[in-house]
């Protein structure tokens, strides 16, 4: 009845590349690269508490190291974009899986956030947009004047602007979601998974997530309320 | 109790299907959700209406071959329990379910409530077994095997090939039944042999097929009448990486997924 179809395998990163599971690999990696950038740039960022010194010197200091920052840059840049090529591609995949959905359909099994994966990441990555227009280029800056290499004044007075704070407390939110789910998935996606270890990983990767996103929504509403002017 | 089904009807997969209701009066609490359906099935007989169609074989929860959604839940609200084994009880009088079938385009609709499941075995045809000598039956425990390894093995074993899996997935991944099938053998040391190839085998058969693409959200252990526990997709992607990785199989074989039922789906 069937007929078996033997193609060579000619090189096996595209074959692995080719199948749900690797690519699902690459986002793992990706992922996981992106989150210790996540965790980094928090800890850069956590310095605006210190006062205007300490994080316009550590700013300076990143741009002394041109080619190290570069290279972060550049590796960061590569990461976002196999992760998206990836996720736009097993998005269409799951799509034209079911053609004819269903009339009811209950959720009994599965968190919020990883049912919305394809909802935060794309409106994180809007957010990274906007956010890297805001404070790296200075080319949007709402309400107030982008001064080169002032990042304490510029965090101040971008994050004064109710709005841009309401947007970036949204858009780590956001986040905070893709990473409570992300963050177990990836041990799933590359093959670490044991049942006595799920519940802790699952544990930890919600742990981890809310903590994130106290840390990084503590500067805008930190601003807002007067605490660092 | 009586229970109105309101049930999709389709003749064949050319038709466009649509949902037909029905009161059922007298149903014993006692009876399954089939044997409920073979109620409703002797009435419309008689009435000399077409009986709904639908997918039955054991009736004792074991050979996988029956199963549709009741309310948006795959083989309904009981955890664990296959269409035959939900017995009428756990519905309230007066309710309306709505029973609808599998969907998903690697199972391609056949009539009401059946669809043609067959990328399963396609899947297990391209490495779901292991190969052994035949002849005398070897002596039992020659190759010893751990309590916990066992164990481990038997929770996958324990995967009947319902669907539902699929069903309930919002990719539509069939990524819990491959992962079932690759980790009850790679698990234990008779499948150790051939569990590179069968690896790349299956996944690449799974990937032939329709089906959508894992995100790990874990809809399917929840509806699953076997309870297959998650981890045995990630038991799927670390034989898969491996396999990759070592390269020892220089081909890798699909079979083509056309059936007289699918054939035009592409
Ligand atoms: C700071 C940026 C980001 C981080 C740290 C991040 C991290 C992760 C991690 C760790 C995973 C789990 C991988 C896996 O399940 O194997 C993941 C999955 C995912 N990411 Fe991201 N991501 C980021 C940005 C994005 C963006 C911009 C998008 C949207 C285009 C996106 C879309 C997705 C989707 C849809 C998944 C689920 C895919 C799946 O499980 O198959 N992510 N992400
Ligand atoms: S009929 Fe065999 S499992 Fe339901």
């Amino acid at each position: 009845m069937s007929a078996t179809a033997a193609l060579p395998r000619q090189n096996r990163a595209v074959t692995f590349w080719q199948s749900t599971n690797g690519k699902k690999v690459v986002m793992a990696v990706t992922g996981a690269m992106m989150f210790l950038f996540v965790i980094g740039h928090l800890l850069g960022n956590l310095q605006v508490f210190e006062g205007p010194e300490k994080i316009n010197a550590y700013a300076h200091f990143l741009h002394t190291i041109g080619e190290v920052l570069w290279l972060v840059r550049i590796t960061l840049i590569v990461a976002i974009v196999l992760h998206i090529t990836a996720t736009v591609q097993l998005a269409l995949r799951s799509k034209q899986a079911r053609p004819v959905g269903y009339s009811r359909k209950e959720a009994i099994n599965s968190s919020y956030a990883s049912r919305t994966m394809y909802w935060s990441g794309p409106i994180v990555l809007a957010f990274i947009i906007f956010h890297l227009l805001q404070f790296t280029a200075g080319y949007i800056h709402p309400e107030a004047q982008f001064i080169e290499g002032d990042v304490y004044h510029n965090l101040v007075s971008g994050f004064q602007v109710w709005w841009v704070s309401a947007w970036y407390i949204f858009a780590i939110t956001l986040l905070g979601f893709h990473l409570r789910h992300g963050l177990w998935s990836m041990f799933q996606s590359v093959g670490l998974a044991h049942p006595r270890h799920t519940l802790a990983l699952k544990n930890a990767a919600f742990l981890i997530a809310t903590l994130i996103v106290l840390g990084y929504i503590s500067i805008p509403i930190s601003i807002l309320l007067g605490i660092v002017k | 109790m009586k229970l109105t089904l309101k049930i999709w009807r389709q003749k064949t997969h050319k038709d466009k299907g649509a949902f037909v209701s029905y009161t059922v009066d007298h149903v014993d609490p006692e009876m399954s959700m089939l044997e409920c359906l073979d109620v409703l099935n002797e009435t419309l007989t008689e009435r000399g209406e077409e009986p709904v169609a639908f997918e039955h074989d054991c009736r004792e929860g074991i050979c996988g071959s029956c199963g549709f959604m009741i309310n948006g839940v795959a083989h309904g609200p009981e955890r664990a329990t296959t269409v035959c084994q939900l017995t009428m009880r756990h519905f309230n009088d007066g309710q309306e379910l709505v029973l609808e079938p599998w969907r998903a385009k690697a199972f391609p609709a056949i009539k009401d409530l059946v669809v043609d499941r067959r990328s399963f075995d396609r899947i297990i045809e391209s490495g779901g077994y292991i190969s052994v000598s035949t002849g005398q039956a070897p002596d039992g425990n020659t190759i010893l095997v751990g309590k916990e390894t066992a164990d481990q093995a038997m929770d996958a074993a324990a995967c009947i090939g319902c669907g539902a899996c699929v069903a309930a997935c919002p990719n539509a991944a069939a990524a819990l039944f491959t992962g079932a099938k690759i980790a009850h053998l790679s698990i234990l040391p008779q499948g150790k042999p051939e569990r590179d190839r069968r690896a790349l085998h299956m996944v690449a058969q799974m990937n032939a097929e329709l089906f959508g693409n894992c995100t790990n959200i874990g809809e399917c252990t929840g509806v699953c009448p076997k309870e297959i526990p998650l981890e045995v997709i990630a038991t799927m992607n670390r034989d898969y990486l491996r396999a990759s990785w070592k390269k020892r199989e220089d081909l890798e074989a699909t079979i083509p997924p056309a059936t007289e039922w699918s054939a035009n789906r592409t």
